[in-house]
């Protein structure tokens, strides 16, 4: 069993683990694997805190209820298992900083937090814009061959590929 | 009661399935990098190809599992709807934020997991305000800009009218092609 206190496997080995994976939740759960719709449901929880019921009144909330469903345990599930696979290998590591970033924009934390949000503020708005995110599109969707993700998945990185270089290779 | 508890059970259940589903796929993500800045950035810098490498292989793995068990009629397929102004223009803004962040929606708390403080205190904050923005704007949008140019939940063999498998084959060939070529390339 030494392979799983391993600290990376190939990624084949990841890709086709992630591929069984979407044929069992196809199966079992009859959902596809994504992510983003859970976090446009925790944003009206949140919402509801200070509002109260009214938020369930507004249109986006409405057609995605604000309540824990099978895709919000799903993205619970992606932090305990990326902390049990990183404790177990030792890859675990409290960092604010990671070490791309540094070598080009420096160590203050502050800079890297404020700019991871406003990073943050754009996926998660677009995510909802396309309707689906690198999981729900780039993976799921594409594996059922559906043109929307297609589409949304070489946006994603065309999109990113520009912005990252100009980043690095420009602001950098 | 006994009908209660297996009321109770059967919404449980799936809920317990997602949490198992999402621990393995945290898993994966971690064990693949995927839960990393750095290999995030070095594949849209195209120095590092492992992003593509998994989405790729879990495509090809993918489809061909979920086309039989089509065929089978053990399953059904979950397209998502898409458009011009959906899919095109948000997927393009998608890049911004996923370049900007380092991480994408599911990534990133696998991220948190693996203890990286600028996704948990920066990154989920960003993406949850986010998606409540979109909330705020999504009245203005609804059937009028994610509309234009709109292909619905169609997929590439309906769009081709031919059988699923004429799309399958040469696609997982393609792919392969394509990964061998990126891996002789040293990438």
């Amino acid at each position: 069993m030494s392979w799983l206190t391993e600290v990376s496997w190939s990624p084949y080995a990841v890709g086709f683990g992630i591929g069984i994976l979407s044929w069992f939740t196809f199966l079992i759960s009859k959902k596809p694997i994504g992510c983003s719709t859970a976090f446009a449901r925790t944003s009206g929880m949140i919402e509801m805190i200070f509002r109260g019921k009214k938020v369930e009144n507004k249109l986006y909330y409405q057609e995605f209820r604000p309540v824990v469903d099978w895709e919000w345990m799903l993205v619970l599930g992606v932090v305990f298992g990326s902390l049990v696979s990183s404790l177990i290998s030792g890859d675990f590591v409290l960092e604010w900083i990671p070490s791309l970033w540094a070598g080009v924009f420096g160590v203050n934390p502050f800079l890297r937090v404020i700019v991871a949000i406003i990073g943050g503020i754009f996926l998660g708005f677009s995510a909802r814009w396309a309707g689906g995110c690198t999981s729900g599109h780039g993976i799921s969707g594409t594996l059922q061959l559906t043109i929307s993700s297609w589409v949304s998945a070489i946006c994603f990185f065309i999109g990113g590929i520009i912005t990252a270089m100009i980043i690095y290779n420009v602001l950098g | 009661m006994e009908q209660q508890t297996i009321k109770k059970k059967s919404k449980v259940a799936p809920l317990i399935w997602g949490l198992l589903f999402g621990f393995i796929f945290g898993f994966l993500l971690q064990k693949g990098g995927a839960t990393k800045y750095n290999i995030i950035l070095g594949q849209l810098l195209l120095k590092d190809f492992t992003v593509l490498k998994i989405m790729l292989s879990a495509v090809v793995t993918g489809m061909i599992g979920i086309y039989f068990m089509k065929a089978l009629g053990w399953i059904e397929l979950h397209p998502k709807t898409g458009s011009v102004g959906k899919s095109v223009v948000g997927g393009l803004i998608f890049g911004i934020g996923f370049a900007v962040l380092g991480y994408c929606p599911g990534t990133i708390v696998g991220a948190v997991g693996n203890g990286y403080l600028d996704a948990l205190f920066g990154g989920v904050v960003g993406i949850l305000l986010g998606t409540w923005l979109f909330a705020l704007v999504y009245p203005k949008l609804k059937g009028k800009f994610l509309k234009i140019g709109n292909f619905g939940t169609m997929t590439l063999p309906e769009l081709l009218k031919v059988n699923a498998w004429i799309v399958i084959v040469p696609l997982a060939i393609i792919i392969i092609l394509f990964l061998r070529w990126i891996e002789s390339a040293g990438l």
